[in-house]
């Protein structure tokens, strides 16, 4: 008996020390070191509620391509750091990544205020950086590849929409913002775009909010009034971050209904729609250039990979997650063609590059570093996903220098 | 005779049938583009046929589904239904492609619903058709109206048929309509009239006169109404600022406890709420109760959490106020990340009961949103139960006692160390109950508390430290100021503005407002 359960141990412990060893229990790998990815997005403070995900995707996508034999015969390995919704922080962690672990690429940054933090230390170091978000343009750096949507890939074709036959021919436009650099940017570049089409300074409406603010009654009622003079009056919000649950709720409270004043947003998808009770809100808009409902192959492997990957089959994909899976793939070709990770042969090899983008569409990377992409209006629905109900028949190329600021007169077009 | 008995007869028998050709040539619009379904709604609505409400109602509701040859079905409930014929069809629901609409779309839907529920026995119905029709506003509609204003009963739906007639003469062609039209919806104050009005002010220069007449009247109307709506807006915010700091003025201002982690107590509050909801959605008869079921239950939890902090930690510190600062600071900080961890960092949704959604119509058409009306009339109670508690019962007695002079209060025989733990904890219950109503207005976060402390400690200090009218005072008025600096200043200068101005005020009169007086002051 005591013989017997002794063997049975032994060969226990024999099979496991054999499954370990063999090298089919995980992908092989050459002995190469393995290649760096930088992480850095914040996953504490304020803006850990949006940046989460796109750390997760991040993540996902190295696993992804681990199982697939890595690149150039090696793995990848990430490295995660916490800025802690800190911007000068991000500064400091751009730089532990670059010179402490020699990062070969990195994936980070949501606000344009951390990124504009990070920037120098980029060109500094000579590093590469991935940056996912839509964001006000007026920026293109050698060392930043920028994945998100330039102003005219995102808030003129929505503003477009909103002044034609299915938008319902808006004549009066308020701007609504919370009172930092994306949204006074993008309401100066709409002002000169409107102004271009014929709407008076009289017909706009800007108003902007703290951060956070929860008192939208005095504003809404306002807009009510600004919509009440004869003329058929759209919203465009560029309000960000948390404030954005009690605007759409007091919308609703005050009877706002799409049909009569349509609200078209820049910053709200189907995460920030999560926390809300979007029965009241059917019909409002939003401005992307990837929505979860699209139907295209590509999006159902990217859906089924991070649904897979985070273990939850209810969990939501958005437009800066797109641009991450997106800016990863592209940059992994860019290492495959190149044939090394070193910056500067990866920066020339990147541009041309193609990727058929879960927007369905084939997105490729402009000499300008950014992408050209496809534009999509969808309204919200009672179940907070979004009902596309216009997209560009092609993509459109990015234009970060807009043609609205007339600083930019004189600055050659991407 | 015979022939036209005959002709009679043939006229009937034809006249449904060719209803029912159009109705049904109509029909497969509704699954086309959106212009297609365009036309086709304003068909339908035009058409008048009982048939099509449902159809419509489904589209409008996201019910109506679509087979692939083209097929219309409505969804009603599990079973799917043909919808020309109102037959059930026997189809998996994933053969189907459900037949979305937009903007567009949704306007002509409105239009059409109200041409077909304008003749509905429901005079709830009626009303809602009539502002449909108010609304979507066409010169084919006038006859329409004439025929159901004259056999409605309800004086309400009477009024509301009447002024969607007179919206929808003004864009008729017949001038002395139009003159009729501009009359009666100047004789409203309603904004929305004034809006037609100056729309239709460009297409009719020769009646630009009338139209300037009626929207002056108009906008007399409507002044003392903006003025009404704004001193609800600001006693709404006061409203919000005396919820918040209510629970402060008790740990801060009577037991003189600076409580950092006061914010965190609201958020408890709200995520009570939460919790309470999560609980009875499951139960639905005791759904409509969770939100009254969530205030007793807020203030007892956070009650008890206030307690044991009190007994655990504060009662070492008194008399040493930069440590109790810094501790409860630490305490909130550890609260608020504990809550991340349990909750998650995400918004939690709280639902908002029927009676506490949309707007209201005070005397003298003053709009106020049901919430916020609510939460003002909560708060008022709250004041004058907190109040009566402080002042009438023996406990309040006690903690009075206590705070004027602690050794002649132990001397009198009161447990001051009970008293105390009970003072904390009654303040703490008081912010978790404003938490409760501050989950219908903002965010249900772990972020929720942080913006409210400093709001609370504005008002506390500006109304007087000790003083709970002080505080009541100080709310509202800072409440009204803000709101009526905001439509010049804007809201991000006229949050600035008044906090100049208390500043300015607290140099002047450290003490508030409303200063103690007497030896308790100084103590």
């Amino acid at each position: 008996m005591t013989e017997t359960r002794k063997i049975t141990r032994r060969a226990a412990l024999a099979g496991l020390s054999t499954a370990l060893a063999t090298p089919a229990f995980r992908p092989s790998f050459a002995q190469a070191a393995p290649i760096k990815i930088g992480v850095l997005h914040s996953l504490s403070g304020t803006m850990a509620i949006s940046e989460t995900a796109l750390r997760d995707t991040v993540l996902m996508m190295v696993e992804h391509q681990n199982s697939k034999g890595g690149l150039l015969g090696r793995r990848l390995e990430a490295v995660v750091v916490d800025p802690a919704s800190n911007w000068p922080l991000f500064a400091e962690k751009a730089r532990e990544l670059l010179q402490v672990h020699k990062v070969d690429v990195t994936f980070g940054c949501w606000t344009s205020v951390s990124r504009k933090s990070v920037l120098p230390v980029f060109e500094e170091l000579n590093g590469m950086l991935f940056y996912p978000v839509q964001y006000e343009g007026e920026e293109e750096s050698r060392n930043i590849f920028y994945t998100g949507a330039a102003p005219n890939q995102q808030a003129i074709p929505a503003v477009e929409y909103l002044m034609g036959p299915d938008g319902g021919e808006a004549k009066r436009i308020a701007l609504l913002g919370t009172d930092y650099v994306y949204p006074r940017t993008t309401n100066r570049i709409l002002r000169g775009y409107l102004n271009s089409k014929g709407i008076t300074d009289a017909d706009i409406m800007e108003e902007y909010t703290p951060f956070g603010h929860s008192d939208w009654q005095g504003i809404v009622a306002r807009v009510k009034r600004f919509a009440g003079e004869g003329k058929k009056t759209a919203i465009v919000s560029t309000i960000n971050g948390d404030a954005n649950v009690p605007f759409y709720r007091e919308l609703g409270n005050q009877g706002i209904k799409a049909e009569d004043i349509p609200c078209v947003a820049f910053s709200v998808g189907e995460e920030e729609l999560a926390g809300i009770d979007a029965r009241p809100l059917v019909g409002h808009l939003a401005a992307w250039n990837y929505f979860m409902s699209v139907q295209s192959p590509a999006n159902t492997e990217f859906k089924n990979l991070w649904q897979a990957y985070i273990k939850n089959p209810r969990r939501v994909t958005n437009d800066p997650m797109e641009a991450t899976y997106t800016g990863f793939n592209m940059w992994a070709q860019a290492v495959a063609k190149a044939n090394t990770t070193a910056v500067d042969a990866v920066r020339t090899a990147v541009i041309g590059e193609k990727f058929a983008a879960p927007s369905g569409y084939t997105e490729e990377m402009l000499p300008n570093h950014h992408l050209s992409k496809p534009v999509m209006i969808g309204e919200i629905q009672a179940d907070g996903q979004f009902n596309i109900v216009y997209k560009t028949p092609a993509v459109v190329p990015a234009e970060n220098w807009s043609q609205f600021i007339p600083e930019n007169a004189n600055r050659r077009r991407g | 005779m015979k022939r036209t008995i005959l002709l009679l007869f043939l006229l009937l028998a034809a006249m449904p049938a060719r209803a029912q050709d159009a109705f049904l040539a109509a029909l497969p619009g509704l699954g086309g583009g959106f212009g297609a379904q365009v036309e086709a709604v304003g068909q339908l609505g035009t058409l008048g046929d009982p048939r099509a409400l449902p159809i419509l109602t489904a589209l409008s509701e996201g019910r109506l589904l679509r087979l692939a040859d083209g097929t219309l079905l409505i969804r009603d409930g599990t079973r799917l239904l043909n919808a020309a014929t109102g037959a059930p069809v026997d189809v998996a629901e994933a053969d189907t492609q459900r037949v979305t609409i937009n903007n567009r779309v949704r306007g002509a839907l409105r239009g059409a619903l109200g041409q077909l529920q304008i003749i509905s026995p429901n005079s709830a119905e009626r009303l809602a058709a009539a502002d449909a029709i108010f609304r979507a506003r066409s010169a084919e509609n006038v006859p329409l109206l004439d025929a159901a204003l004259a056999r409605e009963s309800v004086p309400e739906v009477r009024d509301r048929i009447a002024l969607a007639l007179a919206a929808s003469r003004l864009v008729a062609t017949n001038p002395a309509d139009k003159l009729a039209g501009i009359t009666a919806l100047g004789e409203t104050a309603s904004p929305q009239a004034r809006s037609i009005l100056l729309e239709a002010r460009a297409a009719n220069p020769e009646v630009a006169t009338q139209i300037d007449a009626a929207v002056a009247a108009i906008d007399q109307r409507l002044a003392i109404r903006r003025a009404a709506e704004t001193l609800f807006q600001g006693l709404s915010l006061g409203s919000v600022l005396l919820l918040a700091a209510l629970g402060l003025a008790v740990t801060f201002g009577v037991m003189g406890v600076i409580n950092m982690a006061h914010g965190e107590f609201v958020m408890l509050g709200a995520y009570t709420t939460v919790m309470v909801q999560d609980f009875a959605r499951d139960i639905p008869w005791l759904q409509p109760w969770s939100l009254p079921i969530a205030v007793p239950a807020a203030f007892l939890v956070t009650a008890a959490i206030g307690a044991a902090m009190e007994r655990g930690l504060i009662r070492h510190l008194y008399g040493r106020p930069l440590e109790t600062l810094l501790l409860t600071f630490g305490v909130g900080m550890m609260i608020q990340q504990a809550v991340r961890l349990i909750f998650g960092a995400q918004n939690r949704e709280v639902i908002s009961p029927p009676w506490m959604q949309g707007t209201l119509m005070l005397p003298f058409d003053i709009p106020v949103t049901a919430n916020r009306l609510w939460i003002l009339c909560f708060s008022l109670v709250i004041f004058g139960l907190i109040l009566a508690a402080i002042r009438m019962t023996r406990f309040g007695l006690e903690m009075r006692a206590v705070t004027q002079r602690r050794p002649i209060a132990a001397a009198m025989g009161i447990r001051t160390g009970r008293v105390d733990a009970l003072t904390f904890a009654f303040g703490s219950g008081i912010a978790g109950i404003a938490g409760v109503a501050l989950s219908q207005i903002d965010n249900v976060s772990p972020n929720l508390g942080t913006g409210y402390i400093i709001d609370s400690f504005l008002v506390v200090v500006f109304g007087g430290v000790g003083s709970l009218a002080g505080t009541l005072i100080a709310a509202f008025g800072l409440g009204v100021i803000n709101k009526m600096l905001e439509p010049w200043a804007g809201a991000v200068l006229a949050k600035v503005f008044v906090l100049v101005a208390v500043m300015a005020f607290i140099q002047r009169r450290p003490r508030g407002l409303f200063p103690q007086k007497g030896r308790a002051a100084e103590a």
